[in-house]
């Protein structure tokens, strides 16, 4: 569950859980936060959350709303968001376990109509209205770089690794290998892919009735893994691996 | 008809780095010409069940229909057959899978996504239900097909989110539509022009959730050429980016046209339909 923890010069004043579709945040008393001060326009900015997702939005205050220093009209709440109206700061709290903890709370469930009825709702009691939650949306700033999810976590721990053509009409060429797949070889008539994982570099045949040598030896369909000064001979033209340190 | 020297088909479905069991199944058909794929969900190996029903059930099926009868002729609906099949077929697996739900108390509560590709006709038939995705590559062209049936792809159709900021979400897993939850399910089903040269990849979230789009179709363009190895290369892709679902891929290559044979009756309405 996630939940914003209002704080002013430093000072926690307290937590608010964020249970409802709509928490309002303003300073009439109607409010589901009610900050009274001057400084906060009397219905300010709400947060519409969906699941386990938030959504902030500044209802046209007089001072504005700010996320992390910036000043928004709708944002995306990411865990440990600070939301700063006036001298009042909200921090956003979410551990609902991101990618990594516990599986079963990613495994696919199907999402009732009632539950996505309610989800709709809310979208269109929104006051703004659809086409302006949509100019919004796209002026708002992207959300704050985080460790994209899809990241491989090992790839700063693999070495830098390149081919160097060695003989024919490339010969002193040098290709990088810094995608996660690298083709070698011309289409038609012997193609063999460099795989950058994890673990290593690996060198698999593709097509081409010859199959690549490393090292004076033919290989197999296989996946063959890479060593520093591998040399590889394709369609005729050998090719040097190495690590760069 | 006999599809298998116009298709070239692969198919790999791994368990990937986290889960203990595979509740994705996979079916392919080159004789027949389609090919199946479902992410299964629900308690202890309840998925599994479901997802396997859902192919063993279609692939029974699809295969009597469409080798006893062709495809191609049309009904009156001005639905292709393909489409009215698919349909009719996956109505009665959705039955199956939620009688079976209904009445085995393990079983309650299992449901599965969904996505089959049918090839009759140089034409291909997409059903799809759920977040499992259709890909096609068309030259140099990587897009998706299918759009998911999920919370995600309504919340970014309604201007909610936006698809960069899509990738943050926590709702990732929460699909709208599946087979074999309820009594009733409506399964989206379109028809595509098909190129030779065209390649259709098939998989679970289990892939895109963990291979962004544009590496998948760089995967493609690449290994196109060797398509069992692009399989195992998209599986290994996702593992190797942390593999937090099961992911199964099935790819469809197209070698040559396969235009139906069509019976001299069929000509003759066709010639009449013309005037």
């Amino acid at each position: 569950m996630a939940k914003l923890i209002l704080s002013m010069d430093g000072l926690t004043l307290k937590e608010i859980p964020l249970t409802k579709e709509r928490t309002t945040i303003g300073r009439k008393p109607h409010n589901d936060i009610q900050i009274d001060n001057l400084a906060i326009s009397g219905e300010h900015a709400v947060i519409v959350t969906i699941l386990n997702d938030s959504f902030l939005e500044d209802l046209d205050s007089t001072n504005g709303t700010f996320v992390n220093g910036q000043q928004v009209k709708k944002h995306f709440l990411q865990n440990s968001d600070v939301v700063e109206l006036g001298k009042y700061r909200l921090k956003y709290v979410n551990e609902t376990p991101q990618q990594g903890s516990a599986a079963d709370f990613e495994k696919t469930m199907v999402l009732r109509p009632d539950m996505l009825k309610k989800a709709a709702e809310h979208v269109e009691s929104k006051p703004a209205g659809d086409a302006a939650i949509r100019t919004s949306a796209a002026e708002a700033p992207p959300p704050t770089p985080r460790p994209a999810p899809i990241a491989p976590a090992q790839e700063s721990v693999l070495p830098l690794a390149s081919i160097q053509v060695l003989t024919g009409g490339n010969a002193g060429r040098e290709l990088a290998l810094t995608k996660s797949l690298t083709t070698l070889g011309k289409p038609g008539v012997q193609v063999a892919v460099i795989a950058r994982r994890p673990v290593g570099y690996f060198i698999t045949h593709v097509e081409g009735a010859q199959f690549p040598i490393v090292n004076g030896v033919t290989l197999d369909a296989q996946a063959h893994p890479l060593k520093d000064h591998d040399v590889i001979e394709l369609a005729g033209v050998k090719m040097e691996f190495f690590i760069k340190s | 008809m006999n599809l298998s020297d116009a298709l070239e088909i692969a198919t790999a479905s791994d368990m990937g780095q986290v889960r203990s069991n595979n509740e994705d199944a996979v079916l392919a058909n080159a004789h027949a010409g389609f090919v199946v794929l479902a992410d299964g969900m629900g308690g202890y190996n309840a998925g599994e069940v479901a997802s396997g029903m859902a192919t063993a059930l279609l692939g029974v099926e699809l295969e009597k229909k469409f080798v006893d009868s062709p495809p191609q002729e049309r009904t009156g609906r001005g639905e292709c057959f393909a489409e009215t099949v698919l349909r009719n077929e996956i109505v009665n697996t959705n039955r199956a899978i939620y009688n079976a739900s209904q009445e085995k108390v393990q079983y309650a509560g299992m449901g599965t996504t969904l996505v089959v590709a049918i090839y009759h006709d140089n034409k291909v038939t997409v059903a799809h239900i759920g977040d499992s995705r259709l890909y096609r590559l068309r030259g140099d062209e990587f897009s998706q097909v299918t759009r998911d049936h999920s919370l995600l792809q309504e919340q970014i159709d309604n201007g909610i989110i936006s698809t960069e900021e899509a990738r943050y979400s926590q709702n990732k897993n929460l699909v709208t539509r599946a087979l074999g939850v309820d009594a009733a399910v409506e399964p989206e089903i379109h028809t595509y022009d098909v190129r030779p040269g065209d390649v259709y990849l098939l998989c679970s979230d289990g892939l895109n959730d963990m291979v962004d789009d544009e590496e998948i179709g760089a995967t493609l363009r690449m290994l196109g050429a060797n398509l069992a190895l692009c399989a195992t290369q998209l599986v290994q892709l996702a593992n190797d980016n942390g593999g937090r679902d099961n992911v199964s891929v099935i790819l469809v290559k197209i070698k040559q046209p396969f235009p139906a044979q069509r019976s001299w009756l069929r000509k003759l309405l066709d010639w009449f339909e013309k005037k």
